[in-house]
C-alpha cells in the first residue's frame, strides 16, 4: 500500500482539480479521498505530495530505445530509466532498430526485454513495411499478437502513396493505428535543417516546410480514401497543422503530435552544433506560433518527445554528417511548463491532457486517475527551480540542445504499477 | 586595437573597425610582395597546419606562401592523401594533427560549419579557409583589400554578384564584409541559385536585392563579383551551360551597363567563356590577378594576427628582424 498524500490531483478524464489523498494497492488505485480521510492511511507507505501535482501516468508515444542493435546509444533499460526520470510511465518505441522491428520475434524480444529490464511500460510500434523499406507489408497481425500497438515506418514515410494506401486499408481491417513520419523525401533530400533565412545564412542545405506538408496532405487524403486511423508524428509546420485541422473538421480519424523542441525552438536557434539537428528540423517562428495555437485549441492531440539518442562518436561530428535526433525525456515536462503553462498559453489541465488522455485516445485507450485503474502516476513540481545537466541523464547519450537550461518545475516521482520507477 | 578572437571562422561577427584593422595589417605585407627577397622571420619556429579536406589549389598555395614568407613551417594534409579516406572522423584527424603541436590550424572542408566544429575542440587558432557553402573569410578580406586599393575606399558601393549565390561561401563573406561599409548588393542569377532569403542575411539594414536579369543587375554597379560556374561540382539544380551563357555571361556588351571604371573580381579559377568572356576577364577593369597577389598579403596578416597578435604601431613587416628588411611602407594605422 502506498499513500500519495496531500497532492494536487489533476485528472483530465474526470476534470478533477483538488487536493486529495490517493491510495495505491498493489498495481491499482484503491481509493481517492479528501486529505486525511482514508481509513487505511496509517498502514501505508506515505509519499508526501504537498505542493506537487499528481496526474495520471504520462505517456510518450514517440521514442527510440535503440535496442536491439544500437546499444551504444541506448538500451531498453537506460531509455526507460530516463523515461521514468522524465516523468513518463509508458513509452511507444519506434521500430527503426537494427534489425527493424518488422516481425513478431523482434517484437517479442522488445516486450521481453522491457518486462525484464524496463522501468516503465513499453508499447512497441511495428514497422509498416518489411524492413521499413516501403516495398511489402510487414507481418502486422503477427506483430499485433506479440504486442505492437501501432505501425509506422518512422524515420521516413511509407515510401509510396500506393503502399501507404494498402497499409492503411489493411490496418483499418485490423483496427490498428498507422503513424506516419510524413516527409516528401525528394524535397528533403540532402537537407539538414529547415530552409529559410537561417539555413541560407549558415550555408546549410534546407528543406522547405512543404517537404512535410505535402506528405501530410497525401496521408490525410489516403486516410480519407481508406477510413484508416492515421496519426501524424512530430508535426512541425503550420501548413501540416492546417491539413490535420481540415481532416478533423471532415470527421476523419486523423490525429497528430508535437514535440517539446518544436514548440520551444526555431530555425533561428540552430548553430553548427549538431545537437540542434533533428528531423523534422526546427521550424520557423511562424510555425512555432501555429503549433502553440494548435496545442491550445485541440488540433494537436499529444506531446511526444521523439527521444532519439545517438552516442557522441556518431553525433558529435560535422553538422551535415550528424544523424538526426535529440534526447527528449529529461526536459519534456520542464519545457512544457516553461513554454505552455508558465506563459499562460495553456491551462495546466490541458498540458496534462496532452501527456495522458491525449495520447491514450490516439491509441483508443483510456487514461484516468480513478479507483480501479492501473496505479500509474506522474508527480511533478510546478515551480521547483532546476538546471538540466545532460551528463547526469540516465540515457546513454548526451545529445540535448537543452543542456544547461534552467527550468521552473519538473518531475518529482514516477509511479508505474504501484511502484516508484523514479523518485527525485 | 587588437584582434579580439582566437580564430578566424567567419566575417559575419566582425565589425567595420575590426575589418579595417585586418585590412590595414595587410598593407605592409603587400609591400613585401613587391620586394625581391620576401621572407620574414616573424613566425620562425611556428608551425601552421594546412588541412585541406576539400580540394583546393589556389587557397592552399596562397596560405602556404603566406606562412612561408612569415618564416613558419607548414604541415600539409590533403583530402585524397588523408586518413579520412580510411574512415577517420574529422575530430580524430584534427586531434591527431594537433598532437603534433602546431600553432595554427588552417582548414578547408566541404561541410558548412566544419571550421566552427574543429575550433570548438582545439585550443589553437583555427582559420577557416572555406567551409561548405558558409564563408570564405580570407577571400572576403582579399576582395575588400583589392577593392579598397582600386577604388579608394569601401563605403557605399554598388556591388553586384553574379552566379550561384546560394551555394557561394565567397558571396556570403563579401556580403558580411562589404555590408558593414554601407555597400548595396544586387545578387543575380537564375532564381534557384538566388533565393529571396539572401536578402536578409547581411548586416542589419543592408540593402540586398535579388534580380534575375543581368542587365538590371549591372546597372550602376561599382564592383562586379563574378562567381565561378562550378563545372566540376553540380549546382543544385544544375542549369544548362548554354542557358547560363545566354542569360548571365559577363561580356563586353553587358559591361557597358555598369559604371565606367567598374571593377571586376572573380575568386577563381575562371571558366573562360562561361561566366565571363576572356576580353572582360583580361581587360583593364579586371582585378583578378591583383586578387591573387593580395591573397598572400591578406593571409600573412591573418596568420600574423592569430599567432602573434598585434600591438599598435609595431608591425612585424617593419619591427621583426626579417631575413630581409622591406623598404619603408605605409604604416599600419589604427
Amino acid at each position: 500500500m502506498l499513500l500519495i498524500k496531500n497532492g494536487r490531483v489533476l485528472d483530465p478524464a474526470s476534470n478533477t482539480d483538488a487536493v486529495l489523498d490517493v491510495l495505491l494497492d498493489g498495481e491499482t488505485i484503491a481509493e481517492i479521498a479528501d486529505p486525511g480521510k482514508l481509513a487505511l492511511a496509517n498502514a501505508a507507505e506515505i509519499f508526501d505530495a504537498s505542493g506537487l501535482i499528481v496526474a495520471p501516468g504520462f505517456i510518450d508515444m514517440h521514442v527510440h530505445l535503440r535496442e536491439p542493435g544500437q546499444e551504444n546509444s541506448e538500451t531498453i533499460e537506460t531509455g526507460t530509466r530516463a523515461a521514468a526520470r522524465g516523468g513518463f510511465t509508458a513509452v511507444f518505441c519506434m521500430p527503426n532498430t537494427k534489425p527493424v522491428n518488422d516481425n513478431a520475434s523482434i517484437t517479442r524480444f522488445i516486450v521481453d526485454r522491457a518486462k525484464a529490464h524496463g522501468h516503465v511500460r513499453v508499447w512497441p510500434i511495428g514497422a509498416a513495411s518489411v524492413g521499413s523499406k516501403g516495398e511489402a507489408i510487414s507481418e502486422i497481425a503477427a506483430m499485433r499478437e506479440a504486442g505492437i500497438v501501432a505501425v509506422s515506418d518512422d524515420g521516413k514515410p511509407i515510401a509510396t502513396a500506393k503502399l501507404a494506401r494498402q497499409i492503411m486499408d489493411y490496418c483499418r481491417s485490423l483496427d490498428l493505428l498507422v503513424i506516419e513520419h510524413s516527409e516528401d523525401v525528394s524535397l528533403a533530400a540532402g537537407a539538414v535543417m529547415r530552409e529559410g533565412v537561417a539555413s541560407t545564412r549558415l550555408g546549410l542545405p534546407g528543406m522547405p516546410a512543404a517537404a512535410e506538408s505535402v506528405c501530410v496532405a497525401r496521408d490525410v487524403q489516403l486516410a480519407k480514401l481508406t477510413g484508416a486511423r492515421l496519426h501524424i508524428a512530430h508535426l512541425s509546420a503550420k501548413a501540416s497543422l492546417e491539413q490535420v485541422r481540415f481532416a478533423k473538421e471532415n470527421g476523419l480519424r486523423v490525429t497528430c503530435e508535437v514535440t517539446p523542441h518544436h514548440f520551444t525552438l526555431i530555425d533561428e536557434d540552430v548553430t553548427y552544433d549538431s545537437r540542434f539537428k533533428m528531423n523534422p528540423p526546427l521550424a520557423s517562428r511562424e510555425d512555432r506560433e501555429a503549433l502553440l495555437a494548435g496545442l491550445a485549441d485541440g488540433t494537436v492531440d499529444a506531446i511526444a518527445t521523439d527521444h532519439a539518442p545517438h552516442e557522441p562518436a556518431i553525433k558529435d561530428v560535422e553538422f551535415d554528417k550528424a544523424p538526426f535526433g535529440i534526447l527528449g525525456f529529461d526536459t519534456a515536462i520542464g519545457l512544457a511548463l516553461d513554454q505552455l503553462v508558465h506563459t499562460n498559453r495553456l491551462p495546466l489541465m490541458r498540458m496534462i491532457e496532452l501527456f495522458t488522455t491525449g495520447p491514450a485516445r490516439v491509441l483508443g485507450k483510456d487514461r484516468k486517475l480513478a479507483v480501479g485503474e492501473p496505479a500509474d502516476l506522474t508527480i511533478f513540481s510546478l515551480n521547483r527551480p532546476w538546471t538540466y545537466n545532460v551528463k547526469e541523464s540516465a540515457s546513454k547519450s548526451r545529445n540535448s540542445p537543452f543542456d544547461g537550461r534552467t527550468f521552473k518545475g519538473g518531475p518529482a516521482a514516477t509511479i508505474v504499477s504501484g511502484k516508484f520507477a523514479h523518485r527525485a | 586595437m587588437t584582434y579580439r578572437f582566437r580564430d578566424l571562422l567567419a566575417l559575419e561577427p566582425l565589425s567595420a573597425d575590426e575589418l579595417t584593422f585586418i585590412l590595414d595589417q595587410a598593407k605592409p605585407f603587400q609591400e613585401i610582395q613587391r620586394h625581391p627577397l620576401k621572407k620574414l622571420a616573424t613566425l620562425r619556429g611556428k608551425t601552421v597546419v594546412l588541412a585541406f579536406f576539400e580540394n583546393s589549389t589556389r587557397t592552399r598555395l596562397s596560405f602556404a606562401t603566406a606562412a612561408s614568407r612569415l618564416g613558419a613551417d607548414t604541415m600539409n594534409l590533403q583530402a585524397e592523401a588523408s586518413s579520412l579516406k580510411k574512415g577517420e572522423t574529422l575530430l580524430d584527424t584534427a586531434n591527431n594533427l594537433n598532437a603534433m603541436r602546431p600553432d595554427c590550424f588552417v582548414m578547408r572542408h566541404a561541410s558548412s560549419g566544419a571550421a566552427d566544429f574543429v575550433a570548438r575542440h582545439l585550443e589553437i587558432p583555427v582559420v577557416n579557409a572555406g567551409d561548405g557553402t558558409h564563408e570564405h573569410p580570407s577571400q572576403g578580406l582579399l576582395d575588400a583589400l583589392t577593392i579598397r586599393d582600386r577604388l579608394g575606399n569601401l563605403n557605399n558601393l554598388n556591388v553586384t554578384i553574379l552566379g550561384d549565390i546560394s551555394h557561394s561561401r565567397v558571396a556570403r563573406s563579401n556580403i558580411h564584409l562589404l555590408g558593414k561599409f554601407g555597400c548595396r548588393f544586387t545578387l543575380c542569377g537564375p532564381a534557384m541559385w538566388v533565393p529571396r532569403e539572401l536578402e536578409k542575411i547581411g548586416p542589419a539594414g543592408t540593402p540586398i536585392r535579388c534580380v534575375y536579369r543581368v542587365e538590371e543587375a549591372l546597372e550602376d554597379a561599382d564592383v562586379i563579383i563574378v562567381l565561378r560556374v562550378q563545372t566540376e561540382r553540380l549546382h543544385e539544380p544544375s542549369l544548362s551551360q548554354n542557358d547560363y551563357i545566354l542569360l548571365y555571361q559577363l561580356n563586353t556588351e553587358r559591361m557597358k551597363l555598369a559604371k565606367p571604371g567598374a571593377l571586376i573580381l572573380h575568386p577563381g579559377p575562371i571558366n573562360r567563356g562561361i561566366e565571363i568572356t576572356p576580353e572582360v576577364a583580361d581587360g583593364p577593369q579586371s582585378a583578378v590577378l591583383e586578387q591573387v597577389t593580395n591573397g598572400v598579403a591578406t593571409r600573412m596578416a591573418i596568420l600574423y594576427l592569430l599567432m602573434v597578435g598585434a600591438t599598435e604601431g609595431a608591425h612585424p613587416a617593419l619591427e621583426a628582424k626579417p631575413e630581409v628588411t622591406p623598404k619603408e611602407s605605409a604604416h599600419a594605422s589604427d
